[in-house]
């Protein structure tokens, strides 16, 4: 089973990323799929973490995954070394940064390469026109784990988002069809 | 959900949380009235009623009530006017509602209400556990626990019809656990309204409050009748035991998708140890169960659907093959032991079978695989020992570490 875990602060749309990729998995991509946010009280700016479980059979194990295969950090001022535990043995930490080497590059000059790093900040400003970085880190995520196909991805924020909100974002998809590295990010 | 998804021959898929698969099915079975207070978990399902009631797709009335008290007075005042409704609650809510859940059953009015499974106060605790609705069980409806929100959305059908059963006319209530699936988004099939339409007939209350044709409803009983009555609403929970079956079946065949009726016995044919279980907590008991039996562990699952009514002689039937079995529940009666363990230690009465009874998830605490494994290796000890538990023994709670 593949786990993926989002975290984000309440409003940058963590678990609605969560969602979407849980149903480009299920309903257009022929797997199962379970996605639930960390429960409680929603609190804007909070914490907010979101969990997709991915599967090609039924998933029942309903309980929050404890170590993740991606692990998509949405705001870096969330990022703390720690989180590299929740990774599985191969797992990558995805982290929404202008800045990768102070994140990469480790006390004796090594680089940590369990960690990807992508700057969503200006391709979310030139499709959407707003920070709003949940999609882009989205599609990010989709570019370098192969988990769903860009074109399934497409169809599901369709079927999650109001109509003018996904043309934007389908727009922004077509940006990683053709800008296959993950390394930097937009211009 | 702003599209629909349609594919294999058709059928259609939404992804949808455990509430709004129940909204879904609320909106198929077109209630003509529809009451609730909202809380946490069960908020979604009426936040999407109120949504299809506003564009249209539900041709409801939605009223706005002060309070849960207020809620299920309002529905069952709609439901013997002869018109089908829907309600929902959760917890406090729930308990709230206490006084008049026993004049809905009494009254014989055949309703329908989604619970979301949550904790009751002090400590206050919006997560989920089962201690809600499990203290309310003597309270004549109908309870029914599911396990994912494919089942959420069958059974708020199933429910209709099983209310309104003419020989059955009791108050159903449909278990979610609170947020492990309540709000917990899977890709479910929607059964189209042709299909609802062939299950489900239209609802037809004989004895309806009638200008035309006036009776008295709600009434008193001396303590000459009072017996009477009772006996006949405890007739009717026994009589909806055979109704759940046919129902179960009826609904397999137009929809292709059947659950048990009362019970589902998995893996337990030649199952030497047995865990019981109710709601959501299954899906992970059935894993374990899986990857056990692949390395040759003779165990099996007993998920119990309907608490009420007990399944009594189906629970004995599949237990008295196994020599030990163990009930895991979210609840507690304090100065006792788990409630649905007595109801299935009563139910078993005279077999051989080892039982014990874990309790644990509460408040929202996630019962863990490890621990459910765990049962299982304690289950073997107790079948070596060939000692059966006593009554302070028997008990054990799991995530008790913090």
């Amino acid at each position: 089973m593949i786990d993926v875990i989002f975290l984000g602060r309440g409003g940058q749309g963590a678990f609605t990323s969560s969602r979407i990729l849980g149903i480009a998995a299920s309903l257009y991509g022929k797997k199962h799929s379970l996605s639930f946010p960390s429960f409680g009280p929603e609190r804007r700016g909070a914490p907010v973490f979101a969990y997709t479980k991915i599967n090609d059979v039924p998933i029942r194990d309903r309980s929050q995954s404890v170590k993740a295969d991606y692990f998509v950090v949405l705001d870096e001022s969330l990022y703390t070394p720690n989180l590299l535990e929740r990774l599985k043995e191969d797992g990558k930490l995805l982290l929404n940064t202008a800045i990768p080497e102070k994140y990469k590059v480790l006390e004796d000059g090594s680089i940590n390469e369990k960690i990807i790093t992508f700057d969503a900040e200006p391709v979310a400003r030139q499709y959407l026109g707003r920070p709003i970085m949940n999609t882009t880190m989205l599609a990010a995520l989709v570019v370098k784990s192969g988990l769903v196909t860009l074109e399934n991805l497409k169809a599901a924020i369709h079927y999650d988002l109001a109509t003018k909100i996904a043309q934007k974002n389908e727009a922004l998809i077509t940006y990683f069809e053709s800008n296959d590295s993950l390394e930097g990010g937009g211009k | 959900m702003t599209m629909t998804n349609t594919s294999e021959n058709q059928k259609e898929y939404q992804f949808v949380s455990g509430d709004e698969a129940v909204a879904i099915g609320v909106k198929l079975a077109q209630p003509l009235v529809v009451a609730a207070y909202p809380i946490t978990p069960q908020t979604i399902v009426v936040e999407r009623l109120a949504e299809m009631v506003e564009k249209g797709e539900l041709n409801a009335e939605y009223m706005y009530v002060e309070s849960e008290h207020s809620a299920l007075s309002a529905v069952m005042g709609a439901s013997v006017m002869g018109a089908r409704t829907f309600t929902a609650t959760s917890s406090q809510g729930l308990l709230y509602m206490a006084e008049v859940l026993h004049y809905a059953s009494g009254g014989r009015v055949p309703l329908v209400m989604m619970n979301a499974n949550r904790s009751v106060a002090l400590p206050w605790n919006i997560f989920g556990d089962q201690r809600d609705s499990l203290s309310l069980l003597d309270s004549g409806w109908i309870q029914v626990y599911v396990e994912d929100a494919q089942e959420s959305l069958d059974m708020t059908l199933a429910a209709y019809a099983l209310a309104e059963h003419p020989e059955v006319l009791t108050p159903v209530m449909v278990n979610l656990d609170g947020f492990v699936l309540t709000h917990t988004y899977q890709s479910v099939e929607v059964p189209s309204q042709e299909q609802v339409t062939e299950f489900l007939p239209p609802f037809n209350l004989k004895h309806k409050m009638d200008l035309k044709a006036p009776k008295n409803l709600f009434f008193t009983a001396s303590p000459q009748h009072n017996l009477g009555f009772k006996y006949e609403q405890q007739q009717a929970m026994l009589k909806a035991k055979e109704v759940i079956e046919t129902i179960d079946q009826t609904y397999g065949e137009i929809t292709g998708r059947k659950y048990g009726g009362l019970i589902e016995a998995y893996k337990c044919e030649d199952a030497e140890r047995i865990i019981v279980t109710l709601g959501s907590i299954t899906g992970l008991v059935r894993d374990v169960v899986d990857e056990l039996r692949e390395q040759g562990e003779k165990v099996g699952l007993l998920k119990i659907r309907y608490m009420r009514p007990f399944p009594g002689d189906e629970i004995a039937a599949v237990l008295k093959d196994a020599k030990a079995g163990s009930v895991l529940e979210k609840d507690i009666s304090f100065g006792a032991e788990g409630t649905v363990f007595t109801n299935v230690v009563s139910a078993t009465y005279g077999i051989n079978t080892k039982l014990t009874n874990y309790i644990g998830g509460f408040g929202g605490k996630d019962i863990k695989k490890e621990e459910v494994v765990q049962i299982f290796k304690d289950l073997e000890e107790i079948i070596k020992k060939d000692i059966h538990p006593s009554y302070a023994e028997r008990v054990k709670y799991i995530g008790l570490e913090g």
